[in-house]
């Protein structure tokens, strides 16, 4: 039971979310407990097929072809999910101060797939800068798809993005918890968008790290644990979340999926891209002292677990560590399912576990034939949901490069 | 390039811009801007693709000149007499 005034408490009331297979969060949730994955095989500029999780979404909902023709894919992707959001939390925009609404984007980068597209355009006039476009600024600037969202609902309070590499969806979510306590918003709008997968050189950047999953089947391609494992599968999509103060949230009679009972964001300060076991604990546990719980309080800790051969052993070093003790904390992965998208992932993988409060089941890790015997430990749950588990808190995990940690944890609530 | 294939390449380009507008009922001699949704971007949007299809520079001095339909006709007919 939280000690905090309804005033500090933050809570979810609304998801809006994109992912490759599945557009809402009862199609995402369902998804999940199937075992139905959605990656693909494209063909892209120079690097040619590669898997990758793309979107099939209704890109005229909310916005016209033109807007989305002017705009990015990030914003396509991030428009979709915030009218979703606040839809799913019965705001009425016409209704409500939007001046008091902050929109905060979390991104794992933004520009390159509008530059790419720029470079290859000139190419084809002799690199002649005269033909390049005069929306390229307004497409790269970072603030882009939060911007693109309060043009597309007349949002009039603070939009910016939150950078913060693939722990990005995290730490966007953080940021807007604290505007909220802070007092400086009514309403955050926030999560993480991701059109990643547009660009041929995010692939490129992974296949020459050595870390761009292959498989002839591209939907066995992102196999977290595996011993197969060899790699990230690059997918784009969003996924944003309606916060509110809970005083709030009561006072309109909300629907309330959960409250964000502890977080935390740390830097490992060792490497451009490996992962720091030391610092990922550190933070996970610092995310659990601010919510006032221990680590067999945790029901289920959803991995980062990319794919890759080392992030996924360093990445489970840290869970064994800090969950040694606890019998009944399962585990589980999201990136089988949707690969890895990247900004969003953080915010979609945690979507993807918030229907577990009300079914009480925990969602498979997929594609695991093979636990690589560092990557195991007692309850991760593997190709077939675990059921009957009475769900009350979830820690999230989302790590990024240049060393970035970010853990939330979400709690069912309860008066 | 005749009027009318230079006006029918015109309004292919407003359209690749905005292909949610009825195009047919434009009147030639009045505003673009009034008659459809179209704002200082899509104009720039026009004379990059103009430049791009015919190799044409249209300094920024003459942007006025796409005021309307027939004035862009007007306009572009010397520059793509041989085109």
């Amino acid at each position: 039971m939280s000690q905090l005034p309804d005033s500090q408490r933050i809570v979810i009331t609304g998801v809006g979310l994109v992912a490759p297979n599945a557009n809402n969060l009862t199609d995402f949730r369902q998804a999940l407990l199937d075992g139905r994955n959605h990656i693909q095989e494209i063909e892209h500029r120079y690097i040619g097929k590669v898997p990758a999780g793309i979107c099939n979404f209704e890109e005229t909902k909310y916005r016209k072809r033109k807007e989305n023709k002017r705009g990015t894919r990030a914003g396509c992707l991030a428009v979709y999910a915030a009218n979703e959001a606040i839809n799913d939390a019965n705001i009425d925009l016409n209704n409500c101060d939007k001046s008091r609404i902050g929109v905060y984007t979390g991104l794992t980068e933004h520009g390159n797939v509008e530059t790419e597209n720029e470079v290859y355009n000139i190419s084809q006039f002799d690199y002649n800068v005269d033909y390049w476009t005069h929306h390229h600024n307004p497409r790269t600037v970072l603030n882009s798809p939060a911007g693109e969202i309060t043009l597309n609902l007349g949002i009039t309070g603070p939009h910016y993005s939150i950078g913060a590499a693939c722990a990005a969806g995290n730490t966007a979510l953080i940021h807007g918890l604290q505007m909220l306590r802070l007092g400086e918003v009514d309403v955050a709008l926030t999560g993480g968008v991701s059109e990643s997968t547009s660009s041929f050189g995010i692939f490129a950047g992974f296949k020459a790290q050595q870390a761009l999953a292959k498989h002839p089947d591209p939907n066995k391609a992102s196999r977290p644990f595996d011993t197969q494992r060899n790699g990230i599968v690059v997918s784009e999509g969003a996924c944003l979340y309606t916060l509110e103060r809970l005083e709030d949230a009561k006072k309109r009679g909300a629907k309330i999926y959960c409250e964000i009972t502890g977080y935390h964001t740390n830097s490992d300060a060792t490497d451009f891209v490996l992962p720091n076991t030391t610092r990922q604990i550190e933070c996970m546990q610092a995310a659990l002292k601010k919510a006032g719980l221990n680590a067999e309080d945790i029901d289920i800790v959803n991995c980062h677990a990319t794919g890759t051969p080392q992030g996924d052993v360093q990445e489970m070093r840290g869970i064994r560590e800090v969950f040694k003790n606890c019998k009944n904390t399962y585990i589980n992965a999201t990136k089988g399912y949707i690969g890895h998208c990247m900004g969003a992932a953080g915010s979609l993988e945690l979507a993807g576990n918030l229907g577990s409060f009300e079914d009480s089941c925990v969602h498979p890790t997929i594609n695991l034939n093979n636990i690589d015997p560092e990557c195991d430990c007692p309850n991760l749950v593997v190709n077939k949901p675990k059921e009957g588990v009475n769900v009350k808190t979830i820690l999230n995990n989302s790590f990024g490069m240049v060393g970035i940690n970010s853990v939330i944890i979400v709690t069912k609530f309860e008066q | 390039m005749t009027r009318d294939d230079i006006k029918d390449v015109v309004l292919e380009i407003i359209e690749d811009i905005n292909d949610e507008e009825d195009l047919s009922k434009i009147d030639g001699d009045k505003a673009l801007r009034d008659q459809i949704e179209l704002d200082s971007m899509d104009f720039l949007d026009i004379v990059m693709e103009l430049r791009k299809r015919f190799q044409i520079q249209i300094p920024e001095e003459d942007y006025g000149n796409f005021e309307t339909l027939n004035k862009s006709v007007n306009y572009l007919e010397p520059l793509l007499a041989d085109k």
